[in-house]
């Protein structure tokens, strides 16, 4: 069980991607610690929403990684099949993010996108820690 | 879990007859308590590791079996190429070869006892941890392909370490057939900078002390005795691996049908072995596998210059390094038979017995040394590998006590300043740049250790050793 579930719930496909970005840099430390200066843009297409999900919080996990950032601000524009993300944030910083967990990738474990009745979207699947 | 679900076959093992699509009966390692306690879904998982192409014998999980992605932790499956068998990206686990190894120092806990604090202050700067930690390494694309070939022999031949410790490490610190070209640029980049790191999460490296020896003899092979002091180090392959690990398991997850592969679970994710998505995984696998080998390797180096400043003629020996999530061909019996099998242990150990030829000299006759990590407030041991571990389940054992609880429910439950205190009271340093993270892998998050280890020796799947108490735990 080293693993958290996210979720992203809004009114749109794109609001819950976005949401659910947020929910899972949240497992890394309190959002609201991140400046959001610095903007990365990540791409993603997948004939399946779920895949394109795991792809979008992938392609996030990746680039945190590699530019040892913490994001907390996300734009993402979806359409026929492909994804258009904006991340905002800024280069980790033990002492002011005390970051606790660095996320290994978004698994297809819980990994559902749906859409409610109502026209609410939620987005959510198990990240592993 | 209900034992009524079970054949009982002895104390510790338990046995899920074969129904439906299972090809083969699970079996699980494990006291009567140990089972009752696991949740249901180690049932399910073993039962659907079960049903994989080309499976030999059973679907095993080790006595820390819990909920893992599509694979349980603690989960080992042996598959036959020539049977239609799989290669498994779920069967490995994103952390590829996360290991442990062990140190000797040649000191005492008497003889550390006044530099405690010193040792914690110069460990915890010399060894990079935590999120967004970079190494003293910055590959560039050569290098690393070289590194992802070379493993830890690399990393020895970079001037991290001595050429006796390879033998100390499992696949003589290289494992071979890894394929660097089928290693993306996204798991390079993110291992540029991060070759000598630890990580965060469970890993750590942690100063323990020999609190107690159970076989003199092994314990002797295996350089230690009582008092001694040692480290452990847990960690793995780092972003490389759990990029590979993301990559993969997506690709089979998808390409599954076209095999003719029906997953229960889609994180059960696999390929032929004799397929080129198969051999492509098991080659770039491999590659994570040396990632990890080598990073361990310079870990261990900047520990022994640590070690050096305070101590300078201190000798810090290798006493071995095991890999427990990992897919590796091995000759196992089976029936009677040799069969070159691909066995899958994800958050288990190999755990080789007496005589077999990839020990190295010294350990020839104790067995493998199996290292168990525990938590920053528990126990951590070291078992042999028996001969009898070979007609259970392909000489595999324990990897460690596995949660017991969430993160999440652990923060709920623990301050992490509060946790420092109390294991500060008890003699035991902790350095972390997270106290959220310290409070997330509170030793109360876990499983009893103690029953785990009791299990595994009491099953024949390994033999106790020599027991750890942490004395001071660097976290990520």
């Amino acid at each position: 069980m080293a693993d958290m579930g996210v979720r992203g719930i809004g009114p749109s496909h794109e609001a819950a991607f976005e949401e659910a970005a947020l929910a899972m840099c949240a497992t890394i430390t309190d959002p609201a610690l991140i400046r959001p200066d610095i903007l990365v843009e990540v791409d993603c297409d997948a004939t399946e929403d779920e895949f394109l999900l795991v792809d979008w919080l992938n392609a996030l996990i990746c680039e945190m990684s590699s530019r040892r950032m913490i994001f907390s601000k996300f734009k993402v524009t979806i359409s026929g099949g492909h994804l258009h993300g904006q991340a905002w944030g800024e280069v980790a910083d033990p002492q002011r993010h005390h970051p606790a967990v660095e996320i290994k990738g978004a698994t297809l474990t819980e990994l559902k996108v749906s859409r409610s009745p109502e026209g609410i979207w939620t987005a959510q699947c198990v990240v592993d820690v | 879990m209900d034992l009524n679900r079970f054949t009982r076959k002895s104390d510790t093992e338990w046995w899920i007859q074969p129904t439906g699509k299972m090809r083969v009966p699970g079996v699980i390692f494990a006291t009567e308590q140990l089972v009752q306690e696991m949740d249901d879904k180690v049932y399910e998982q073993v039962s659907n590791v079960a049903t994989l192409p080309g499976i030999v014998k059973a679907s095993f999980a080790m006595p820390d079996a819990h909920w893992g992605y599509g694979f349980p932790i603690g989960g080992v499956a042996a598959f036959d190429p020539d049977q239609g068998g799989i290669i498994s990206a779920g069967g490995v686990g994103f952390d590829v070869s996360c290991g442990v190894r062990t140190l000797t120092t040649g000191l005492t806990l008497g003889e550390i006892a006044l530099y405690k604090e010193q040792l914690a202050h110069t460990l915890s700067r010399a060894i990079p941890a935590g999120v967004g930690s970079t190494g003293r390494l910055h590959l560039d694309d050569e290098q690393m392909t070289a590194m992802l070939r070379g493993g830890a022999q690399w990393a020895v031949h970079q001037g991290y370490g001595h050429v006796q410790d390879l033998e100390r490490i499992e696949e003589h610190g290289r494992m071979s057939g890894a394929k660097p070209e089928h290693v993306s640029p996204q798991a390079r980049k993110r291992m540029r900078d991060e070759v000598g790191t630890l990580g965060s999460g469970n890993h750590y490296l942690e100063l323990q002390l020999v609190a107690e020896v159970y076989d003199d003899q092994k314990a002797a092979a295996f350089g230690i005795r009582a008092n001694d002091v040692v480290v452990s180090i847990h960690c793995g392959s780092r972003g490389l691996g759990h990029q590979i690990g993301t990559e993969f398991l997506r690709e089979m997850a998808q390409a599954a049908p076209s095999y003719n592969i029906e997953l229960p679970d889609r994180e059960l994710a696999c390929a032929p072995i004799r397929s080129p998505l198969g051999e492509r995984y098991l080659g770039a696998m491999r590659a994570a596998i040396n990632c990890a080998l080598a990073n361990r390797q310079v870990l261990t180096h900047l520990t022994r210059q640590a070690f050096e400043e305070i101590f300078p003629d201190a000798e810090v020996n290798l006493l071995y390094d095991v890999s427990h999530n990992t897919c590796k061909l091995e000759s196992h019996q089976v029936d009677g038979h040799k069969a070159d099998l691909f066995v899958h242990r994800k958050g288990a150990t190999r755990a080789f017995g007496p005589q077999m030829p990839e020990l190295p000299e010294a350990y020839s006759h104790a067995g493998q040394p199996v290292l168990i990590g525990g938590t920053m407030g528990t126990a951590s041991y070291i078992l042999a590998g028996t001969a009898e571990s070979e007609g259970k389940a392909f000489s595999s054992a324990c990897h460690g006590a596995g949660r017991s609880m969430s993160r999440h429910a652990a923060t709920k439950q623990w301050s992490g300043r509060r946790l420092v205190d109390e294991l500060a009271q008890q003699g035991i340093i902790v350095k972390s740049p997270s106290l959220r993270g310290v409070a997330e892998e509170a030793p109360g998050a876990y499983k009893d250790v103690n029953a785990v280890v009791d299990a595994t020796d009491e099953a024949h799947l390994a033999h106790k050793v020599a027991k750890l108490l942490p004395l001071v735990v660097i976290k990520g």
